[in-house]
């Protein structure tokens, strides 16, 4: 009898333990990709959002200063430490030839203290002190509380200096946040026109896409096939194609604005790209398959007889229509509408190329602080805002709509 | 819906008519802009449109200089090279760890499977800006910036969840009975995955390759970002021949692309149709 249950006992020892070494097993075959997208993909973009928090480079070049800063509560005067610190750490900056990072690092916190770090920095070997008094005779910027609580707050290691600029805030000495001036607001019009951008584009896709859907799914296997692949072919076809087509057609010398002409237009050509109206067109042509091909898939799955089903029971074409068809292929155009809002709200080339001025996105500003102001710091922090959004509803998308509805075609 | 009984009252037809109106508008929406590139990027004159002699089918309208232009660029032609070299690399190494990845995530065993395949698959919604940027610090930071391992391992990150889903799609299908049956046989588990299980899902992962494959021919976003002037590609320079001097050579260049992705595109259909022949065994 005990020998028995002991055997018993291993049995089920033993095929917990082949159950787990299979686990261990199927992971191996997963563990390569993951190893390798972490490396090239996750943690690089990691890496980058923690820009957005923390930038070490002031840190670094003015440690002294920064110690003494860190004292400082940032209401009044600063301590008269941090004057004789601030004096040594330009100095020695100076002499290691790194005062230009830490002066260009400045000026995104606040406008003229490039100039003003360098102009000291220049003559601050020669300091005696008191020090408050040789850094006010160089430029009287320097009793001013604000241009030392710029330098308090980016010289923290942990800073929110780059949400806040992103937000269109602003901080001020003792650290509260505010709007800044109108003029000057910039970031949240464009984190508000990505995402109109991105609705209005779901909305064009699912009223040009729903019924195209809907027409191929009623056709001959045939006709169906032949059909889809022609909804395929921009899909495969390569973005700067697609959008060199639209650049052409559009242009204010192209075929849509000469067949207008042609047809009686008052001589008048419309802008019809770069700007706006031209990031629309081009960007609803692009994702539209995205649309068409879930909504499609799910279309094939009603069985007719039900909307028969309802027309033989008194109602009309119509009612039957919107309330059996249309209720049943509704999961069909939310994982396509879905999938291409997400995809909208990152969308960078389109923009880029057709939409001129007023047809950027949130995008185009992100890589314009990254390669032309190289304002890193601010690039992550609209990054890290940006990627937060798509993360929620790519989340959404995997727990409500399920990712094996992810189809290519 | 067209119901015969329903006809007499005319509505079927009518909505039959309309729909069917709409769904060639849109059609031409989609196809019209493509189709049109191409007898432009024959013109004679260099210009985005048609001019008179083309609408009246003059011959002297139409030639082939642009076509010509880019066989006599080296810059062309270097980009061309580049794009097939990275294109072939990042298609290789993606293929190979995305169908590993979705054996994997195909068996009932796999811990954390939903978390695990949406990490996987990531990158195709992962805004490309933040991607590229991210990749830029990191490469440079490794001295991988302006090379083109690095373009290659950026378009693996980027073409891996085009096969992880196309192959999760084939492996859903498979029936696992048949490794099964294979090892009853006497296959040790390679021999099963070589002879039984790679034959019966070789169409999806070519279509995942595909898939891979196009996106890195077409991706210009971390090229920009972290391409040097050694890796120019296709889609770099068509880039900057938008931006700076857009010359109808980008239209020629853009028809062949056209041509080559047609291919692609039916590829990737005959394949569907050889994974799933009428009454298959393996579709459940």
């Amino acid at each position: 009898m005990g020998t028995a249950i002991a055997t018993q006992e291993s049995l089920a020892e033993q095929f917990k333990r082949s159950g787990k070494r299979a686990r261990r097993g199927t992971f191996l075959l997963v563990l390569p990709l993951l190893a390798f997208l972490t490396l090239t993909f996750l943690l690089p973009i990691g890496n980058m959002l923690s820009r957005s928090i923390g930038d070490p480079t002031v840190a670094e070049v003015l440690p002294r200063t920064a110690a003494a800063l860190r004292a400082w509560n940032g209401k009044g005067r600063p301590p008269f430490s941090a004057y004789s610190a601030l004096a040594d750490d330009l100095v020695r900056a100076e002499r290691e030839g790194r005062i230009g990072k830490v002066a260009t690092r400045m000026n995104f916190e606040r406008a003229g203290m490039r100039s003003l770090i360098m102009k000291t920095a220049r003559v601050a070997s020669t300091f005696e002190p008191p020090y408050a008094q040789a850094f006010n005779a160089v430029d009287l910027q320097w009793s001013d509380p604000e241009v030392w609580g710029t330098l308090r707050h980016a010289s923290a290691t942990n800073t929110m200096g780059y949400y806040v600029s992103a937000l269109d805030q602003t901080r001020t000495a003792d650290g509260k946040w505010v709007p800044k001036p109108e003029e000057d607001q910039v970031y949240i019009m464009l984190f508000e026109r990505t995402l109109w951008v991105a609705g209005l584009v779901t909305l064009l896709c699912f009223v040009l896409g729903y019924p195209l859907a809907y027409y191929i799914a009623r056709q001959d296997d045939r006709t169906r096939n032949l059909l889809l692949i022609l909804v395929l072919l921009p899909f495969w076809t390569s973005l700067l194609v697609r959008t060199t087509a639209w650049i052409a057609l559009l242009q204010t010398n192209g075929i849509v604005n000469d067949g207008i002409a042609l047809f009686g237009g008052d001589g008048a050509r419309l802008e019809l790209v770069h700007n706006m109206t031209g990031t629309l067109i081009a960007m609803t042509h692009i994702l539209l398959p995205f649309m068409i091909l879930p909504t499609y898939s799910v279309m094939l799955s009603v069985p007719p007889a039900l909307t028969r089903a309802a027309i033989s029971l008194g109602a009309t074409p119509w009612t039957a229509f919107w309330r059996v068809y249309f209720p049943m292929t509704l999961p069909g155009a939310a994982a396509g509408g879905l999938l291409v809002f997400i995809l909208a709200l990152g969308y960078y080339i389109t923009p880029a190329l057709v939409g001129g001025r007023t047809g950027q996105l949130i995008s185009n500003m992100i890589q314009f602080h990254m390669q032309t102001s190289l304002n890193w710091g601010l690039a992550a922090a609209l990054g890290g805002i940006l990627l937060a959004g798509v993360v929620v509803l790519y989340v959404i998308y995997a727990r409500v709509i399920g990712l094996n509805r992810l189809r290519l075609g | 819906m067209a119901e015969k009984n329903e006809s007499k009252f005319g509505w079927s037809r009518i909505e039959g008519g309309l729909t069917k109106a709409y769904a060639i508008g849109v059609m031409v929406f989609l196809i019209a802009p493509l189709l049109i590139i191409v007898p432009l990027s024959f013109n004679a004159e260099p210009y985005f449109t048609f001019t008179s002699k083309m609408l009246s089918l003059d011959p002297s309208g139409f030639s082939l200089r642009w076509y010509s232009d880019i066989v006599d660029n080296p810059q062309w032609l270097e980009a061309i090279g580049n794009s097939l070299v990275i294109a072939i690399a990042s298609t290789f190494l993606a293929t190979v760890l995305g169908t590993l990845a979705a054996i994997g995530l195909a068996r009932s065993n796999m811990p954390f499977r939903d978390f695990f395949m949406a990490l996987l698959i990531s990158p195709l919604v992962v805004p490309i800006v933040i991607a590229a940027a991210g990749m830029y610090f990191f490469y440079s930071s490794i001295g991988l910036a302006q090379t083109h391992l690095g373009i290659i391992m950026a378009h693996t990150a980027l073409g891996v969840p085009f096969v992880v889903i196309t192959m999760t799609a084939t492996l859903s299908s498979f029936d696992r009975n048949l490794i099964r049956a294979a090892g009853s046989l006497g296959a040790d588990p390679i021999t099963a995955f070589f002879r039984v299980t790679l034959p019966l899902v070789a169409p999806g992962m070519i279509s995942g390759a595909l898939f891979a494959f196009a996106a890195s021919f077409d991706e210009v976003v971390t090229v920009l970002f972290l391409g040097g002037p050694e890796q120019r590609t296709i889609p770099r320079q068509m880039w900057s021949g938008i931006r700076e001097q857009i010359s109808p050579t980008i239209l020629a260049v853009a028809t062949l692309l056209i041509i080559f992705s047609s291919l692609l595109l039916l590829a990737v259909e005959m394949l569907r149709r050889w994974h799933t022949p009428p009454g298959a065994p393996i579709k459940r």
